[in-house]
This record gives structure tokens, C-alpha cells and sequence, in this order.
């Protein structure tokens, strides 16, 4: 235990030391204004402390672009999100894009069910590892979001509004989620966001 | 509920080790980059006052140029936020949960003095202390909150603080409010005077009402609240009375919370601080309660003012762009103190001008353009259960004053379903986790 925690450490501060020194060899002073209006909500550098707004940091930059535009044009929902949005052009969020996909997700310990995070791995496995692969610890062309270590209330959110229909998705993934809350039931949703929520590390 | 609390304390547990972790590192760091190059004179910069505006533009003058020697007055060990104190005065929050201390901010090696400031000489720029000390600087940040203007309501001063709390600074105040509550017995009234505009937190006097409907509902449900307003409108409005109604019974017979606006004689002129009773309107009526929250008309914070940084409004002109004042230069005023074109006076709205404030003073000392700058704010305000309300806006500089982005200004929709009155909670109470993580850390 004392060793993974003394890993967790080292991994944690050699990622931030990264980013520190990318604050200072460059001339980030747009970028702190820029950026840093982004900060406030989603953590230093965009690692959220949480308990809900989610991680920025290491976000695919085309997938933060996108979803910046989808909010600024009303087609994903929001609370604040699509009122901030439509105070910046795409070029900003671009520059937004590449700052946050530099900087390294920070995770956190959060409160989960043991049972719930079993059950959850499978589905994972069952459902979601084609395309969300590494457990959900990084983003390729299939599957653009990170969900290891992400908020748990985030996640739920978003899947919530998935399944209510608000919120667009693949096709691919629209499939998968109805075969799985058909065969595994409601609750299966929120297993999930027990296991994405439990991971701090990757193995 | 305790889920949560729970749930926090574990990530404030976890913050606390990455930040030592992230200390080191740094420190380090910093030391093997000053190595080679021969020092230049290190240029001094002073900021007065560790809040939402201070604490942040400290930070990020060294973190944007590690050579300029930064030194951060403040005159509290502990630090409590505004921001969430009304969640204390319900009880959903302890008080130690909007306290803070400045030990995470070592591993930027900024100067800390724990002292106040009691003067400011523009001409030979330095700065004396309580202490009798003097310290000079190249550019001084001036981020001092607000005070208080006493006497404009007649029997109401310091001296009646303790028994007649304004609880709008947070602390011992918070602290006071939340038991003369508690003391109250059910049927009781709470006064709350709002001063008139502007004021530090425009919503705070509105979510104040609610937070303390929200303990009274569970602990005092025959108890009322009146809020005599000396505006004749306020923050949020619809999204308030929207919540009132819906948790509070507002606009009904048996409604806990009544607002009494301008019009109606909502403006405080004297109070009987022996007899808890105040004189209201142009009639000077009298209203006896058994809590009054008087919130007393403000200005800039007293060293901005002693310092002739203010205007005749009270508070601080600035350039809108790099926030050095327009009567002085090489003194920046950011935060509740200056006047930031259409900003609130918010912790958001702070955090966000001593970012562009930090590098402007950056940009000027290292002879380099000043870019265009970003502002935002997002103000959330926790109605009750499970019922949140927000207000957001992003700015920029339109000729030379600071203007919301055309649409991206409002509040939360009026229409907004109740899961997303919800979200808001969680959001609100995530705003406040990163916020303190950002000044503090």
C-alpha cells in the first residue's frame, strides 16, 4: 500500500512538474488570462478537485473543440457551459485545446461501492473496452473522453442525458447502451460510473 | 447529504499530499534554472491583501516570471471565505469548512507578511506596516475588499457588531449570526438590510435569506425572515422568487421569507441596537426582531481609500485593461475595491482580474506588449435543496471598458428542469472546492 501511494506521488508530481515547466519556458501570459478563466471551475490546470465539474486536463484538442462549439451552438445541454461558451471564437478554444491537452489528469480517491466497481469492470469489459480501451484511461479515434478517474457526478450526468436522448452520441455507442440497460438493467449505468470512478491508477 | 461530506473530505485530504509532493518538485526546479545566468536586480512587487483577488495574482506573478520577488501582506493566519459562508449560517457547512491558510502557497516562494498595511506612498512607492516596517516596490497590487461606511445608519457601528452582526466578512461574524439563529426560538423574525448597490457579492443578501429559510423550514418552521432592501431590484430575481416559491411558500399567506424593496420603505435609517429594532423608510417606521442582519453600505477597502486610490464614489478607478489605477501609477487595484466596467464584485470576477492584472505587471516590467485580455465570472447561489441558480459571463475589453461578450451573459434559464437546478448544487459546491484550491495551493 505504502509503495503504490509513494508511485501515486511521484507520478502525480513529475506530471505537474511538466506543466509547471511549460508555464514558465513559454510566454503563457495569454495563456493565464485565457485559460485561466477556465481554471476557476475545472481545477488548476484543469484537474478538478471536484466533487462534480469534470477534468480538462489531456483532453483530446479536437474533441474540446468540438465540444466547446457544441455548446456554443446549444447542441449538447448544459447548465453554464452554453452560456460561457458563446463568449469565445473557435481560435480561442483552440488555444484552450492545446494548453489542456498538455497537462496531465490528476485523479483523485472518490467514495465507491465495492460491489458496484466489480459489476461495473465487467460491464466495462462487456460493453465499453472496444472502443473506450485501457479502462477508459486515455482517448483515440474511437472513443474521445477519458473516464478513469473522472468525477463520478459528471459521469453520471452525462449518462443520464446519453439515455434521456438530449445529448447526442455515436451510433456505435447508442447500440451498446441499449443492449446493455436491456440486458443488464438501469442500474448498470450507474456500476459503471462506480468503476470509472474508482480508478487512480493505471495497471 | 453526510455522502458528500464525507466525500469532500477525503479529496481535501488528498489535495493537501499532492500539493506537498508539487512543492518540492518545484522548488527545486526553480533553483537549478536561477543557477547560471548572474542575478539582475530583482524587481519588487508588493500585494496587499491574501483573498480571492490577492492571493491569486500573487501567485501567478511567480509563477509567470520566478525572478520577480513578490512579497503578499495579509493580516489573518486563517482565511474565510465569503463565498459559502451563508451555507454556514444554515449549518449545511461547519465553519472550519471555509477556512483557509496560506502554508500551500510556500512552494511558490512568495513572501508572506503577516501584518497590515497601514499606508501607501505613491510618490516614493513604499508601503508601511503596522509593525513600523517600510517596504518599497517596483509595482504594488492593492486588492483590499471593502469596507464599511459606518454611521449612514444611525446607532450602527462597530461597537454593536457582536449583538447587530453585518456577518459580511466572514468569520467570527459567520460565527455570531449562525448562533443568535440557532438561539432563536421558533416564531421568531430575522431581519436582513441590504445596503444599496454597489456592494461585495450582488445575490449574497438573497442566498443569505434562503440558506437561513432553508434552516429555519427544518428547525423553526413558524419563523419569518423580512429582507428590507434599499434597492429597488436584485441579482438573480426571477430565479430567487422562483426558489422562494417553491421551497418557502413566497408570494403565498404563509410565506417565510417577505421582501420589502426601496419603494415599500425598504431602506434602513437607524437602528436601536438595545431594543433589536430598526427605522425603516421615509416614515421611519419601526420593526422589532429577534435576529437583525444588518449588511452596511460599502466602499473600497480603508488603505485604498486613506490612499486616495478611490474616486468620489468610493471606489477605484482603473485602467480596465491592466487594472493600475488612474490616480496612481505603478499601484494596481483589482477585486471588489475597483471599478471594472460591467464585473461584479465577485471572488470569480476577482480570481479572474488578478490573473490579467498579474500579467500586465509581468508584460510592463519585462518591457513586453500587454496581450488582449480574457475575463469571466460565474456566481452560483444555493437556494435551497437540491435547487441552485447561476449567473455567468464572459468579458472583454470594448474601447476601454470591460463588457460581457455579446450573449454570453445571463442567468440560469427560469425554465431550467429541476435536475438541473440540481446539477447546479453539485457545480456550485465543485466552483467553491477548485476556487479554494486555486488561491490556496
Amino acid at each position: 500500500m505504502t509503495s503504490k501511494t509513494t508511485q501515486y506521488t511521484l507520478l502525480l508530481a513529475s506530471g505537474m512538474m511538466l506543466s509547471a515547466s511549460l508555464w514558465a519556458s513559454e510566454d503563457n501570459r495569454l495563456s493565464l488570462m485565457l485559460n485561466g478563466t477556465c481554471m476557476v471551475c475545472h481545477g488548476s490546470q484543469g484537474s478538478s478537485v471536484g466533487p462534480a465539474t469534470p477534468t480538462i486536463a489531456g483532453m483530446d484538442s479536437e474533441d474540446f473543440v468540438d465540444a466547446m462549439m457544441e455548446y456554443k451552438s446549444g447542441d449538447r445541454p448544459s447548465t453554464v457551459m452554453g452560456r460561457l461558451a458563446k463568449g469565445y471564437t473557435e481560435e480561442q478554444f483552440q488555444m484552450m485545446a492545446s494548453y489542456f491537452a498538455k497537462q496531465p489528469f490528476v485523479r483523485y480517491q472518490q467514495t465507491v461501492d465495492a460491489n458496484k466497481v466489480k459489476s461495473g469492470a465487467k460491464l466495462h469489459d462487456k460493453y465499453c473496452e472496444k472502443c473506450h480501451d485501457d479502462s477508459g484511461f486515455s482517448f483515440n479515434d474511437e472513443a474521445s473522453a477519458i473516464l478513469a478517474g473522472q468525477w463520478m457526478p459528471y459521469l453520471q450526468f452525462s449518462l443520464a442525458d446519453f439515455h434521456a436522448g438530449v445529448r447526442d452520441m455515436p451510433r456505435k455507442m447508442e447500440k451498446r447502451m441499449k443492449k446493455m440497460l436491456k440486458k443488464e438493467g438501469e442500474e448498470s449505468l450507474d456500476e459503471l460510473v462506480h468503476f470509472y470512478g474508482s480508478l487512480t491508477e493505471q495497471k | 447529504m453526510s455522502n458528500v461530506t464525507r466525500r469532500n473530505f477525503m479529496i481535501a485530504a488528498g489535495v493537501v499530499g499532492v500539493a506537498g509532493a508539487l512543492g518540492y518538485q518545484l522548488n527545486t526546479a526553480k533553483e537549478s534554472q536561477k543557477a547560471p545566468a548572474p542575478p539582475p536586480l530583482p524587481k519588487k512587487v508588493v500585494v496587499l491583501g491574501g483573498g480571492a483577488g490577492g492571493a491569486i495574482a500573487a501567485k501567478y506573478l511567480r509563477i509567470l516570471d520566478p525572478t520577480i520577488e513578490v512579497t503578499l501582506i495579509e493580516q489573518n493566519k486563517d482565511y474565510y471565505t465569503c463565498f459559502m459562508s451563508n451555507e454556514v449560517l444554515s449549518g449545511e457547512k461547519p465553519i472550519d469548512d471555509i477556512k483557509f491558510g496560506y502554508d500551500g502557497l510556500n512552494q511558490y516562494g512568495i513572501k508572506m507578511v503577516y501584518d497590515r498595511a497601514t499606508g501607501i506612498d505613491p510618490v516614493s512607492k513604499k508601503v508601511s506596516l503596522q509593525d513600523g516596517t517600510t517596504l518599497s516596490y517596483d509595482r504594488l497590487v492593492v486588492s483590499p475588499g471593502v469596507a464599511f461606511k459606518w454611521g449612514t445608519i444611525e446607532g450602527y457601528d462597530e461597537s454593536v457588531i457582536e449583538k447587530i452582526p453585518h456577518a459580511w466578512k466572514a468569520g467570527s461574524q459567520t460565527v455570531i449570526l449562525r448562533q443568535q439563529l440557532e438561539a432563536m426560538n421558533d416564531g421568531g423574525t430575522v431581519i436582513i438590510a441590504v445596503p444599496p448597490k454597489p456592494f461585495r457579492c450582488p445575490p449574497g443578501p438573497y442566498e443569505r435569506a434562503s440558506q437561513i429559510a432553508h434552516y429555519l423550514k427544518h428547525h423553526k418552521p413558524k419563523s419569518k425572515i423580512l429582507i428590507f432592501d434599499s434597492n429597488q431590484a436584485f441579482s438573480k430575481q426571477p430565479l430567487f422568487m422562483q426558489g422562494w416559491e417553491k421551497l418557502y411558500g413566497f408570494n403565498t399567506d404563509n410565506s417565510m421569507i417577505e421582501w420589502i424593496p426601496l419603494e415599500d420603505g425598504g431602506n434602513v435609517v437607524g437602528l436601536d441596537a438595545a431594543n433589536k429594532t430598526i427605522r425603516t423608510g421615509e416614515f421611519e417606521d419601526e420593526h422589532t426582531a429577534d435576529v437583525i442582519n444588518l449588511i452596511p453600505p460599502q466602499t473600497a477597502g480603508k488603505i485604498a481609500i486613506d490612499s486616495g486610490l478611490a474616486n468620489d464614489s468610493g471606489w477605484c478607478p482603473v485602467n480596465q485593461k491592466t487594472f493600475e489605477s488612474s490616480l496612481h501609477q505603478d499601484i494596481h487595484l483589482i477585486g471588489d475595491a475597483c471599478i471594472a466596467g460591467k464585473m461584479p464584485k465577485s471572488a470569480h470576477a476577482a480570481n479572474s482580474q488578478a490573473k490579467v492584472c498579474a500579467t500586465a505587471i509581468v508584460s510592463a516590467l519585462q518591457g513586453k506588449e500587454m496581450p488582449t485580455p480574457s475575463y469571466g465570472n460565474t456566481c452560483y447561489s444555493i437556494v435551497g435543496e437540491d435547487f441552485a441558480v447561476s449567473v455567468a459571463a464572459v468579458y472583454h475589453l470594448d474601447g476601454d471598458t470591460i463588457k460581457p461578450v455579446k450573449g454570453a451573459v445571463g442567468p440560469s434559464p427560469l425554465d431550467a428542469s429541476a435536475e438541473d437546478r440540481k446539477r447546479e448544487v453539485a457545480y456550485a459546491e465543485s466552483w467553491f472546492k477548485n476556487i479554494t484550491q486555486e488561491m490556496f495551493n
